[in-house]
């Protein structure tokens, strides 16, 4: 045992390792989109240009909602996940290299460059997004509906914004998932603000883990965007689901260091907020807490983020290596054959 | 030059300009949605209105379109003159039974007793690889419920016009209004994104197609981008001897059937352009008015040129491929007068 869980006898430190080099690709993966997306939009910044066009939305400072969660998770188990997706979709073990020539509208992508960057499907991995707000939530539910049909113990969890508990859908779903009793978890990143409509102008309670009592379920908060938080809040709702004992909501405080999307001029926040947020990064976080556990070193951590980046490197080539798709490929795949 | 004194606003201003001087004139009138106060709208379409009129009559809400959709409907019948942004249209799944079931049937069923002078406003229109849930026009879909008015103005002239009548007017009027001619930095800049508009308050009718172009082989009917594009290529056929007389529909909802069928009595041959799905679409609409009313004034048969059934796809060249652009109105402009 290592001193980590000595302090802390129910985290592995296997898995946290597992969760720190999840959460470095997502950090790099994001930073590498953040560069791809510019290129050719400057110096007039023009959404319609460049080899990733359209609307971007990056997950940097969210990664410790994702990693805690999918460390719990199998390749059995369904994620839904909304218009900010990369970390989920990692984490769950997408096809990177697919997913990413996805974005950049190739042929070789996960959707044949139909989709883009917020319309991700890997049904090898169990995963989907899409972009409309809290849609992803009733798709759980049936998820989860499913797996209880087949008398599985697969679960189901959708992702989504602190912005999305405030639709119908998010009422609606959590109602019948109680109802129904069904391994259903909904992650909300509260990381303050959607778009620009800041929490407290938008939610009428302090943080959506209290509305669990509305629906008869489990609500768990995790403050401070913390990775080992998140990692045991997911465990116990990932067992109450597994083990037929219904819904969780868990509400992860989390931090957005990006714009909404990228070209998102943020004029609605304070300067000084974003270099705060950064401060409190929760991947420099969860690195000390690895090595304070003596289980690591140095030299372990930097062979694990090598690895990460490599990952991350060889499927942003693989992206700009791939061919667009032929033009009259946009008629096909209306219906599947 | 004359036109060097015109006053010059981007398609966003203009809106925002019509819905301040309507709120500086009627304290009823009040604009909700999200993202539309200290952001101005994603559009910009509420650009500078918190900043006049503040929080109380500028009101960013959450994401719950069905609530605000909903609460717009209940403030008009109470007769406040409330217009509420969808930043999308592609978001009208979340709120449809509002605006299908509600806003456009309650002053029928109330036998003309409920009023609802509301506006819709909401975004439409792609062409920048923002994929199939953030593309679309959805012209039909609205046009094809009766009990709203459906406008889509394409010049900033018309969109500050139809804005005010919109908003003065005592039904439901579902205002689109296409990204790409709100004349935003951040996307293409496109010179018929910028045009003259006048400071002074100013009506243009919700009920009026504009001829923009006159000519007399081809009737081109065209709404907001597909407008644009159907001036090029008119330019384009001029080269070649073709006259084409261009139709700016504006209104969608009433539709506008004479100065189509006027436009088709004279040049006896006619080309629909539109931004969304073919079938059950505006364009079988125009070409239905046109069969039923002009069909002996043809020449040859109706072209209809639109997406081709498919969803909006992300990447660009299969997206270019599906949105009808000059190009294709040239060649099906020219193939019709070949054949003929
Ligand atoms: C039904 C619907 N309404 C509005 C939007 C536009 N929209 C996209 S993201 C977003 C904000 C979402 O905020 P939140 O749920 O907190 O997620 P975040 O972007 O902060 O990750 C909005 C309003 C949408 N995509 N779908
Ligand atoms: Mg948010």
């Amino acid at each position: 045992m290592t001193k980590f869980e000595e302090k802390q006898p129910s985290v592995s430190v296997d898995k946290l390792m597992w969760m720190y080099e999840q959460m470095v690709k997502i950090r790099y993966y994001e930073d590498q989109m953040v560069e791809a997306y510019t290129e050719g939009k400057s110096p007039v910044f023009n959404i319609g240009e460049g080899p990733v066009p359209g609307e971007m939305h990056l997950a940097t400072g969210q990664e410790p909602a994702a990693a805690g969660m999918m460390v719990h998770l199998t390749k059995d188990d369904t994620v839904t996940a909304p218009h900010r997706p990369h970390h989920h979709a990692i984490a769950k073990g997408v096809d990177l290299k697919k997913m990413t020539a996805e974005i950049f509208g190739k042929e070789t992508g996960l959707g044949k460059g139909k989709g883009g960057h917020m319309h991700l499907f890997d049904p090898q991995a169990k995963f989907s997004c899409g972009g409309i707000v809290a849609a992803g939530i009733p798709h759980a539910v049936g998820a989860a509906m499913a797996n209880k049909m087949k008398g599985k113990d697969w679960v189901a969890v959708a992702f989504i914004g602190e912005g999305a508990a405030n639709a119908g859908a998010f009422h609606e779903s959590l109602n019948l998932a109680a109802l129904w009793n069904l391994p259903l978890i909904v992650v909300v990143e509260d990381n303050s603000y959607g778009i620009s409509v800041p929490k407290k102008s938008s939610t009428s309670i302090e943080s959506n883990d209290l509305r669990a009592s509305a629906y008869g379920v489990a609500g768990a908060y995790v403050k401070d965007n913390d990775p080992v938080a998140m990692y045991k809040a997911s465990e116990e709702a990932v067992n109450r689901a597994r083990n037929g004992q219904g819904p969780t909501i868990i509400e992860i405080e989390t931090f957005r260091f990006l714009g909404h999307f990228q070209g998102d001029p943020e004029l609605y926040r304070d300067k000084e907020e974003v270099p705060g947020l950064r401060a409190r990064d929760p991947i420099m976080k969860l690195r000390q807490q690895l090595l304070d556990a003596e289980h690591v070193n140095e030299k372990e951590l930097e062979e694990i983020e090598t690895r990460a980046k490599q990952q991350v490197d060889e499927a942003y080539q693989f992206a700009r290596d791939s061919d667009y798709p032929k033009p009259e490929a946009a008629l096909d795949d209306v219906f599947t054959s | 030059m004359e036109t060097a004194k015109k006053r010059m606003l981007t398609g966003n201003k203009a809106m925002a300009e019509a819905i301040a001087q309507e709120m500086e004139n009627d304290k009823n009138v009040f604009v909700l949605g999200e993202d539309i106060g200290k952001y101005g709208g994603i559009f910009g379409s509420t650009q500078g209105l918190m900043e006049k009129f503040g929080p109380e009559r500028v009101l960013d809400t959450p994401i719950s379109e069905t609530a605000f959709i909903g609460a717009a409907i209940g403030a008009a019948a109470e007769g406040m003159r409330p217009i509420a942004e969808l930043m999308f249209v592609d978001f009208f799944g979340v709120c449809m039974d509002q605006i299908y079931n509600h806003m456009a049937k309650i002053p029928y069923m109330s036998g003309g007793n409920v009023r609802l002078p509301m506006v819709l406003m909401t975004s439409v229109g792609g062409g920048y690889s923002d994929a199939a849930q953030h593309s679309q026009t959805l012209y039909a879909t609205f046009a094809h419920m009766p009990g709203m008015k459906v406008v889509a103005p394409s010049t900033p002239y018309d969109l500050k016009g139809m804005m005010t009548s919109a908003i003065r007017d005592d039904n439901p009027v579902v205002f689109m209004f296409h990204k790409s001619l709100q004349g935003l930095g951040w996307m293409d800049q496109l010179d018929y994104a910028v045009g003259h508009v006048p400071e002074e308050s100013y009506t243009v009718p919700l009920d009026k197609a504009n001829v923009m172009r006159e000519g007399k082989d081809v009737t081109i009917v065209g709404i907001q981008m597909m407008t644009h594009h159907a001036m090029e290529a008119a330019e384009r056929l001029s080269q070649d001897g073709i006259e084409a007389e261009v139709i700016d529909l504006r209104s969608l909802a009433p539709i506008d059937k004479d100065t189509i069928i006027n436009s088709v009595k004279k040049t006896h041959r006619l080309v629909v352009v539109d931004e969304d799905y073919r079938s059950y679409g505006m364009t079988a609409e125009i070409a239905a008015i046109v069969s039923e009313e002009a069909l002996y004034e043809l020449e040859s048969p109706i072209k209809r040129l639109a997406i081709p059934d498919v969803p909006i796809p992300y990447s660009h060249m299969l997206e270019d491929f599906v949105l009808p652009g000059p190009d294709k109105i040239v060649e099906t402009v020219k193939q019709m007068m070949d054949e003929a």
